[in-house]
Formats: structure tokens, C-alpha cells, sequence
């Protein structure tokens, strides 16, 4: 593989309800996008620890997508409401680590918001690419 | 120790045996993935014991052989990557289960939705990243636990919330089936938008002569109450225990005492314009009853226009009017919740339209409907608002609101039936009138559609394949529109000078709806109305267990197809109220009493109040939670844990998405 067929590989943290409903969306839509994404599905965004997302960037991640219901819409009240507080947290955890911001992204994608979740990846994926990969990255790390 | 912390150290000590089950779903993967080659790497992980591909894992073929692997080769974990869980992962674990594996040691992979689908043209990316989707759920299958899920009871009542005609048919069908049905309606009488139609196509039979009896017969139902001028302000709890509130708005009469006679009505002196019924067109008094057919047949005082006279309490001969009636609320309890909320027409106003309200002549069909209706403010007379003269050349602009990239992409499926059925209306009742349809294309599907679509050629109305690009009222003041039409069908540029123009407007979700959805949780549509759980296969149901959707709640239809998708719920609905059981789902929090500190963090969490603190312990009431995992992520000694999507569990899916050296 050479440099410039390099492709990020992006962890994306999917709640059940909305946001894995969305990338199914996407796929039911046919909506084209690139290859870089693993989605890891758990029933609420406000599952998501802040480990789950370091162990992600330090097992080789380029970016990290933290993604749930509309505020208003959590399957279960306001699970995503502590996500938002726990990101802001992640958000600066992240800056004193020395990455780009562009690496780590909160989005609220609901289950027929398909083609906002293909254009979220494509998105992401483009501005990734541009970085590079990650500085935390393991070296030989797929 | 409990039985389940036996059987998981059990499981745990026994050899793992995973079986992967890769499906080709005709060319849907296979088309991008290379399947083979995807099983054929999957058989080189630690503790897989079979890998195959199967043409259809779901068939019935597939699931015997995934049954049949089970048994031969002793399998203790199996893994399927096929479509998405949203769908098929209950089929797959009551397979597994069947040949008496526990239901929660099946881990699903998404290999067509998440993959095949949206790399369709990069066959070498979409297999990489197959196997690497199936890698991470081998790694997951291998620290999945046996879990069981509990049995709950149902309460065998049913809440149906809107009272058109799909509640109507849902809470009569329930009704019928022996089961007790609320039936909240947040108007003051049941019917919804049927009954203020004049005639229904395809038969054009008189809408409220169908719709009327059929309100008697709820009304009549022993088994359905009806909760009219009321609406659901909370909802609590799951599947065969929702608690409802219910706030009943005050109507400043005694509706046990008011007989619907009319006489308050008489004596009011207030005359305002009468918007929830006539579409502003006509008037009504401060006090009144809906309108001749309503269920129930009371009145209600509308309390922002009345000036407080007391004309109406002197004319009371029952003494039910009572102006200092307060909201009261309602505490139900029920199994089963079915929206059927209806739908608003889209508004024209605020971009004026086609010149909708600039111009008097310019009106929607709802509009239309209560002009013509027999029983509406003008008696079915025809007349347009300018001048009250019988208009001689009508237009009908189809698609508005609908079809348009500047308001709603969707068609709203009903519109061009109602326009036929209005346009030949006024071909029988007044036949030197002209009647134009102006359109992007007909639809007209179902049966007697296309044929009713003939007959209205036949009957001499005119078709012009274009709508209005410009719309002006004409300059000798006499309000005619002209619209400007290119027909392109013969490439003409149309001036049409029409005495009355009718927008047929389209469905839109309304507000109170949003509100019922924002309570209730299920999904929004990228049209705004509420999502089905699928589209094909759960047309009705959503993707929460109890809570189900018909009617134009789930999108614009008309009226067929309305009662068909009320029935379709009630029978949905009734499985769970004729069971009187309902299964929760095995995964909820569970806590490490060893190593939990009692700090408190996690209670706050919980927005279900399944959590709190005794002797400086968490104790966590199973029934309360819903396993959303909140409180976990909070947990700063990590003795909360989620059955199911435990630290381990996603922490070894993240470790499995790299890999080093090529796939």
C-alpha cells in the first residue's frame, strides 16, 4: 500500500437506537463512503467512557467518532446530555495529548439521518487523511 | 455466589467453540464482499471451530445449519455476519436457542448495511474490512456471557392516543377483542380530519355518513373510554407497564350534565371566525359543540374569546355550565401504547404560495372541502371568498407542500385523489363550470384509482401537465387569478384566468404530534413523522416493544390504507394484552459489591432511579433498569458493569479493529 492510498481507520461509538439506525440508513440509501470506519454499537452513547475512546487512540485509531440521538431524543431520557459533559472532558484530555481536534468528533445522527452519517464519514475521513496518521498510533499497526 | 455468576464461570472454564456463519444474502454482500475469503480467514482465529458462507444464513436452510453445528460440533458461541441486528438479531437468537444455547452468547456482525452496501464498487476494501468487522465480533463472542431475560407482566389495557378515524378502527378492534382501551383525543370530539370532508374518494360517498356511525359504535364500545379534550403529558416505564398521565382540559361544563342541546349556543353573543373545524370560514359562538355528529355531543366554552356575559348559564336548563372548572389529570395504567395522532395540511401562508393569502381567491382543499360539505358554513355552496359568487372557472394546483425541494421531498399520496374527487364534485353539482388540474404527474394506484382518474377525463375536466410559474390577481379588480402555466406536455406557455384556486396541499407531521414522539422516544423520519420499525416488515411497530405507530402518524396515506395500519396495530398490540406477558431484555447494570466504595457517583446517572445507596453499598434494582450503560461510564473503580457490553467486551472489539501485518 502505498503513502497515498493510505486510509485512516476510524473507531465510530454508534448508540443503538439513533445513531446505529442512522448507519444502517446509509447503507439501506446505498450511500457511498469510504472504507475507514469500524462502528462499535452500545445501547447509549451515555455508555461510552472515556477509556473506551483512549484505548481506541492508543490501540492505532486515527480519529474517534462519539455519536448518539438528538438532545431530546435519548431512548433513555438524557444518557446523551452526560456524553456531551463527558466529551468536553475527552476534548481536553485530547488537547493535552497533542492531537489535532479534527481526530475526535461528537454527532448526534438520528436512525434515518443516513445520508448525514455517510457525509459525516466522508467528512472525517477527508480531513484525517489530510493529518496523516495518528502520533499515537503503534508503529505497524493495520 | 448467584446461578448466573456459576453459569458464567462455568461457560468460561469450557473450552471456547465459536461457529461463524458468513451470509452471502444473495449478491446483497456477496455482490461486494468476497464472502469465501472472509470465511476462510475467520477459520484461522483462536477458538473458531467452523467458519462458513451461507447463501441466505436466515432461511431456514441457513438456520437449520446453524442448529445442526451447534449439536455436531459442540458450539458454544455463535457468530452471524450478515445484516444488521435491528432486524435479524431476535430471529438468530431464537435459533440458537432452540438448540439450547443461551440467547445472548450469539454475536451479530453487520456486514451489509455498515459494509457491502456502502463500498459496493471497492471489493478489495469492503472484504478487508469484513474480515476485520468479523475479527472484532470473534473477539467479543469469546468473552460473551449467558444472561437471562426476565418475564414481565402485561397489563391488559391498551392507550391509543388520537381519536381519527385509524384510532377509531385500533381502539374498536382492541375493544372488540375483549380488551379495555383509553382512547385520548386531544380535540373536543372524536373523528379527526375524516369528519370534516365532504365526500371520500373513490366512491364519493358522504365522509361523515360513513365516519358518523362509526363514532357511535366507539362511543358505544363498553370496553373503549373515551378521553375526549385531552391530552398525554408523561409516560413512564416499558412494555406491558407504561404509566400515563393524561391532562383533561377544562371544557367549563359539566359534560355529565350537558346534553349537547345547543341552547348556551343560542344565547352567546360572541360570534368569531370558526378555525378548528370550518377552516376559519363561517363563524361560531364562544360556547358550542363541535359540530352535528360529534362524539361526544357536548359543549365546550372557548374561554380566550368569551366575555364572561353569563348568557349561556341562564340558558343551561341542566345548570352544567361551570365557568371556573379546572384542569384535572388522569393516572392510567397500560400494557400497550398505539399513536395515531393524525396530521396537519401544510400551510402555504408564511411564503405565500401561489399567492395564498395575498389573494382572497386563492384557497387549500381543506378550505374547498368545508365550502362544498352539505353540512358546512356556506350549506355546500360553492362560492369564492372575494365577492360570495359561485365561481365558473376553477384550478386545482396539485403538489403543494409536497414534491418540493423548498418545503417537503416526500409525495403526500393523497392529494391528486382529492383533487379528482373535488374537480368531479363540482362537474355533477354545477356542470357549466370549468375545471382545470394543473400537475406535475398523477398518481393514482390502488384499485378503482386509475379508473376514477378516467372517468374525471371523461367528465370533461382539463388536465394542464405544468403548475402555476407566476400567480397574479387580475387588474380590473374583480380578483379573478391568472396563472401563468407552461403546459409541457404541448409546450405552450397558459395564461389561465381562474375565479377560484384551489392548492391541494399536503400532509405535514404537526407540532402536538412532535410532543407525543418527544415523550414517547420513538424515532423521527427524515420527514418529520414518526419511523416505523422497518419499512417493509414492521410497518406498524417502532423500535421500542409495546409502543406502536398508524395513520399519517407514520406518513401520509389516505383513508384505506389509514384503517388498514389501525387494524394492523390493534392486532400488533393485542399479542402482548392476549399473552399477558412480555419478555425485558437480559442486559441491565450489575455491581462488583468487592470492589464498590458506595461514593454515589453512578446514582445521580440513572434516569430511571434504579440506583442507590445502602449501608454504603449501590443497590440496584434489576426492574428499574433499562441497560443503557449510563451509569457504568460514570463508575470511577469500575465495579459497575453492563451485562453484555462490558469493559472487556468493547475494549477487546477496539483492541481487534487493528491488526499488525495485512489482513
Amino acid at each position: 500500500m502505498t503513502e497515498q492510498e493510505w486510509t485512516p481507520k476510524i473507531v465510530a461509538f454508534c448508540c443503538n437506537w439513533c445513531s446505529y439506525g442512522g448507519a444502517d440508513t446509509a447503507g439501506m440509501g446505498r450511500f457511498q463512503q469510504p472504507a475507514s470506519t469500524r462502528v462499535i454499537r452500545v445501547m447509549c452513547s451515555g455508555r461510552i467512557d472515556p477509556l473506551h475512546v483512549f484505548n481506541a487512540f492508543l490501540e492505532g485509531a486515527d480519529a474517534v467518532l462519539v455519536t448518539g440521538c438528538h438532545i431530546g431524543d435519548c431512548h433513555y431520557v438524557n444518557g446523551n446530555e452526560k456524553t456531551r459533559v463527558r466529551f468536553e472532558f475527552l476534548e481536553e484530555m485530547l488537547q493535552q495529548l497533542g492531537l489535532e481536534p479534527e481526530r475526535l468528533h461528537l454527532k448526534w445522527i438520528s436512525a434515518s439521518e443516513g445520508e448525514k452519517f455517510a457525509n459525516f464519514i466522508k467528512d472525517v475521513t477527508a480531513k484525517v487523511k489530510e493529518l496523516g496518521p495518528s502520533p499515537l498510533k503503534p508503529a505497524g499497526v493495520k | 455466589m448467584t446461578q448466573q455468576e456459576t453459569n458464567t464461570e462455568k461457560t468460561q472454564a469450557e473450552e471456547l467453540r465459536i461457529g461463524a456463519f458468513i451470509c452471502e444474502c444473495g449478491v446483497n454482500i456477496a455482490g461486494s464482499v468476497d464472502c469465501h475469503a472472509v470465511a476462510d480467514y475467520i477459520s484461522t482465529l483462536p477458538n473458531v471451530v467452523t467458519s462458513v458462507v451461507n447463501k441466505y444464513t436466515c432461511s431456514d436452510a441457513g438456520q437449520a445449519e446453524i442448529k445442526k453445528a451447534i449439536r455436531d460440533m459442540n458450539l458454544n458461541r455463535v457468530l452471524v455476519a450478515s445484516c444488521t441486528p435491528k432486524t435479524h438479531e431476535p430471529i438468530f437468537r431464537a435459533c440458537v436457542e432452540e438448540a439450547g444455547l443461551n440467547p445472548y452468547l450469539f454475536e451479530f456482525v453487520n456486514i451489509r448495511e455498515h459494509c457491502s452496501w456502502i463500498h459496493m464498487w471497492e471489493k478489495e476494501d469492503a472484504t478487508r474490512k469484513a474480515k476485520e468487522l468479523v475479527r472484532m465480533g470473534v473477539a467479543r463472542a469469546a468473552l460473551l456471557e449467558p444472561l437471562e431475560s426476565s418475564e414481565v407482566p402485561v397489563t391488559n389495557k391498551a392507550l391509543v392516543i388520537g381519536a381519527g378515524v385509524t384510532g377509531m378502527q385500533a381502539a374498536m378492534d382492541i375493544g372488540d377483542m375483549g380488551f379495555q382501551v383509553y382512547l385520548v383525543e386531544q380535540g373536543p370530539s372524536i373523528g379527526g380530519k375524516m369528519a370534516q370532508l365532504d365526500k371520500t374518494f373513490p366512491t364519493n360517498d358522504c365522509s361523515i355518513c360513513i365516519l358518523g356511525p362509526k363514532m357511535v359504535e366507539v362511543a358505544r364500545n363498553k370496553n373503549i373510554e373515551i378521553m375526549s379534550y385531552s391530552e398525554v403529558t408523561e409516560v413512564d416505564g416499558y412494555v406491558g407497564n407504561f404509566k400515563v398521565k393524561v391532562k383533561h382540559k377544562p371544557r367549563y361544563l359539566n359534560i355529565d350534565e350537558c346534553t349537547g342541546c345547543g341552547l348556551c349556543s343560542e344565547a352567546c353573543p360572541v360570534e368569531v371566525p370558526y378555525t378548528e373545524f370550518n377552516e376559519g370560514i363561517g363563524t361560531r359562538k364562544a360556547i358550542y359543540t363541535p359540530f352535528p355528529q360529534a362524539v361526544p355531543l357536548r359543549a365546550l366554552v372557548d374561554k380566550v374569546n368569551c366575555i364572561g356575559c353569563g348568557a349561556c348559564i341562564k340558558a343551561c336548563e341542566r345548570g352544567a355550565i361551570d365557568m371556573d372548572q379546572k384542569e384535572t389529570f388522569s393516572e392510567l395504567d397500560v400494557g400497550v401504547i398505539i399513536v395515531t395522532a393524525g396530521f396537519d395540511v401544510y400551510d402555504p401562508e408564511p411564503k405565500n404560495e401561489f399567492g395564498f393569502g395575498l389573494y382572497d381567491n386563492v384557497i387549500t382543499t381543506m378550505e374547498f372541502e368545508r365550502l362544498i360539505n352539505a353540512s358546512g358554513p356556506t350549506m355546500g355552496k360553492v362560492v369564492r371568498p372575494s365577492d360570495v359568487k359561485p365561481p365558473k372557472r376553477i384550478g386545482f394546483v396539485q403538489c403543494v407542500g409536497s414534491r418540493d425541494k423548498h418545503s417537503n421531498i416526500y409525495c403526500s399520496s393523497f392529494c391528486c385523489m382529492a383533487s379528482l374527487k373535488n374537480a368531479q364534485l363540482l362537474r355533477e353539482k354545477y356542470p357549466d363550470t370549468e375545471v382545470y388540474i394543473m400537475y406535475m404527474d398523477m398518481r393514482t394506484p390502488f384499485r378503482m384509482y386509475e379508473e376514477f382518474y378516467n372517468r374525471a377525463r371523461d367528465m370533461g375536466i382539463r388536465f394542464i401537465r405544468g403548475r402555476p410559474a407566476e400567480v397574479t390577481e387580475d387588474e380590473n379588480g374583480n380578483h379573478n387569478i391568472i396563472a401563468r402555466i407552461e403546459d409541457t406536455l404541448t409546450n405552450e406557455i397558459v395564461n389561465l384566468e381562474l375565479d377560484l384556486m384551489v392548492l391541494s396541499v399536503g400532509a405535514v407531521s404537526p407540532e402536538s404530534t412532535e410532543k407525543i414522539r418527544q415523550i414517547l422516544k420513538v424515532s423521527r423520519a427524515a420527514d418529520g413523522f414518526m419511523m416505523e420499525a422497518h419499512p417493509k416488515l414492521k410497518p406498524v411497530d417502532t423500535t421500542l416493544d409495546g409502543i406502536f405507530i398508524g395513520g399519517m402518524t407514520q406518513g401520509p396515506k389516505d383513508i384505506p390504507y389509514s384503517i388498514s395500519q389501525g387494524s394492523a396495530c390493534a392486532a400488533r398490540a393485542t399479542r402482548f394484552l392476549a399473552q399477558g406477558k412480555a419478555l425485558t431484555e437480559g442486559i441491565t447494570a450489575k455491581v462488583n459489591e468487592d470492589i464498590c466504595v458506595g461514593c454515589g457517583v453512578c446514582v445521580p446517572m440513572c434516569p430511571f432511579q434504579a440506583l442507590s445507596i445502602e449501608d454504603n453499598k449501590l443497590k440496584i434494582i434489576s426492574a428499574l433498569c433499562k441497560g443503557c450503560g449510563t451509569c457504568m461510564a460514570a463508575c470511577p473503580t469500575g465495579a459497575l458493569e453492563q451485562s453484555h457490553f462490558k469493559n472487556v467486551q468493547l475494549l477487546e472489539q477496539v483492541k481487534k479493529v487493528f491488526a499488525y501485518g495485512e489482513v
